[in-house]
């Protein structure tokens, strides 16, 4: 019994419709209760009102862009080394699911922006490796829907991700010789003094939980239409030969 | 390898080759950015050093798909697949000729374009400088985006969204080193780690660039 075992597409499928309802439900309960709490039952910030509660759904959507990324990289390099294939689809499963964290990181900043640093958009180290990022996501999905046959766009895919991979992290850090940025460091800092109050943090760490739970859910949902679209494909072009 | 770095040259060169079309595009393109901004000579000297590493980084775009597509239709990119040569040197010789057709001339006219923009006198060094170290690396990434596309029939496009987000690091330390040249600055910062970023994309890129062409090849 190896965790390969679910590389095979019958057994995923197996596995994966068992487990998503209960997947499903947690993290709606999840994501639910952490934005019901943190958008009513926390108080007013002191210095920024309402508006901190945006933090409920910014921090943990920016989370789970980078997350979907590494989790794609991940999956490509096991479709390279390994070639199973579910690999591949879960990674062509995860990018628009990734972009649209993406965007809701930016739209949700550039929503808190405003107010607080009286602008939507500022060149900002952070902003614009996010950006980037978004880029990167469209990239590589124009890559996916150009290619036709399914393992050559797999393969391609598979090594834009990893070479791309390195280049997000070198405009990242490129990006803070450029222009130091308004936004601030680490938001969940433990250091003392800096650390957020737990008013906001326990129903911020419930939403981050939620946030994961509902890519998961969406990735395995998305995965299996994948490997379900693939089987017709095959279907089909039989039928066509026959 | 030679064999190929030589053919790629004198395919460019020789008529319909588009040798020059790159560098008449850098032209067009910095004499149509000041029509757009305005002829305030303050202002262009501001933003020539980022205008003019755009316009290289668009010139050295547009010539990208030609690296492997015209190969890859007349089936020669097949019979060099199977020749005795690594395809890593293949595509690391195809980019550096794609170099010389496009970067090196773009570094040379440069400095006579800096002119046009009003660029600050301390600068002009500092962007031939920044120009020869950083176009290579434009090559390069460009070399592994056109890998990713030869197969398909209209890569135009998708080429320009692959690459462009590859070339930020480029772009950025490049024009850095013009501008904190034109400011009177030292650059020799950007200039070091845009020479970084050139030497690690010559390194690993042909790699990738070549298991790319494999894949489509397949």
């Amino acid at each position: 019994m190896s965790i390969w075992e679910y590389a095979n597409p019958k057994r995923f499928m197996e596995v994966s419709g068992r487990l998503l309802p209960p997947v499903a439900a947690l993290a709606v309960l999840t994501a639910g209760t952490g934005l019901v709490w943190g958008f009513f039952l926390t108080p007013d910030d002191f210095r920024q009102g309402s508006t901190v509660k945006i933090v409920f759904v910014h921090v943990p959507a920016a989370m789970m862009a980078i997350n979907a990324w590494v989790m794609m990289l991940v999956a490509s390099l096991i479709w390279l080394i390994r070639r199973h294939h579910v690999s591949a689809l879960a990674a062509r499963a995860a990018a628009p699911v990734g972009l649209t964290f993406t965007l809701i990181g930016l739209a949700t900043g550039a929503l808190w922006g405003q107010p607080m640093w009286g602008t939507w958009w500022e060149w900002d180290p952070r902003l614009t490796s996010f950006l980037i990022l978004a880029l990167f996501y469209m990239g590589y999905i124009a890559l996916w829907q150009a290619v036709e046959n399914p393992d050559t766009a797999a393969d391609l895919t598979a090594v834009l991700c990893l070479v791309g991979t390195v280049f997000a992290v070198i405009s990242r850090y490129a990006l803070l010789f450029w222009n130091q940025g308004l936004h601030q460091g680490a938001s969940l800092s433990v250091a003392p003094g800096e650390r957020m109050d737990a008013a906001f943090r326990h129903p911020l760490y419930l939403c981050m939980v939620g946030f994961a739970l509902v890519f998961v859910a969406l990735l395995l949902v998305r995965t299996r239409t994948e490997i379900r679209a693939r089987r017709l494909h095959a279907l089909l072009q039989r039928e066509r030969m026959a | 390898m030679r064999a190929v770095f030589l053919r790629d040259l004198a395919i460019a060169v020789r008529a319909g080759g588009g040798a020059g079309l790159a560098l008449a595009f850098f032209l067009i393109v910095v004499v149509l950015l000041p029509l757009g901004i305005g002829p305030d000579t303050g202002a262009l000297a501001r933003v020539a050093p980022g205008l003019l590493w755009v316009a290289a980084l668009l010139a050295c775009l547009l010539s990208l798909d030609r690296i492997f597509a015209l190969d890859a239709e007349d089936g020669s990119l097949d019979l060099i697949a199977t020749a005795p040569v690594p395809m890593e040197g293949v595509v690391a010789a195809k980019a550096a000729a794609h170099w010389v057709v496009t970067g090196l001339p773009l570094t040379l006219a440069a400095p006579a374009l800096g002119v046009l923009l009003n660029l600050p006198g301390p600068a002009y060094g500092w962007l031939a400088a920044s120009l020869a170290l950083g176009t290579p690396a434009l090559s390069a990434i460009g070399a592994f985006g056109a890998a990713l596309t030869v197969g398909l029939k209209r890569g135009g496009l998708l080429l320009s969204l692959l690459v462009l987000p590859m070339y930020v690091p480029t772009l950025l330390f490049g024009a850095l080193a013009v501008v904190r040249g034109a400011a009177g600055l030292d650059a020799a910062t950007p200039l070091l780690l845009l020479a970084g970023i050139t030497l690690g994309s010559a390194a690993v890129l042909p790699v990738a660039a070549a298991a790319a062409i494999r894949i489509n090849l397949r």
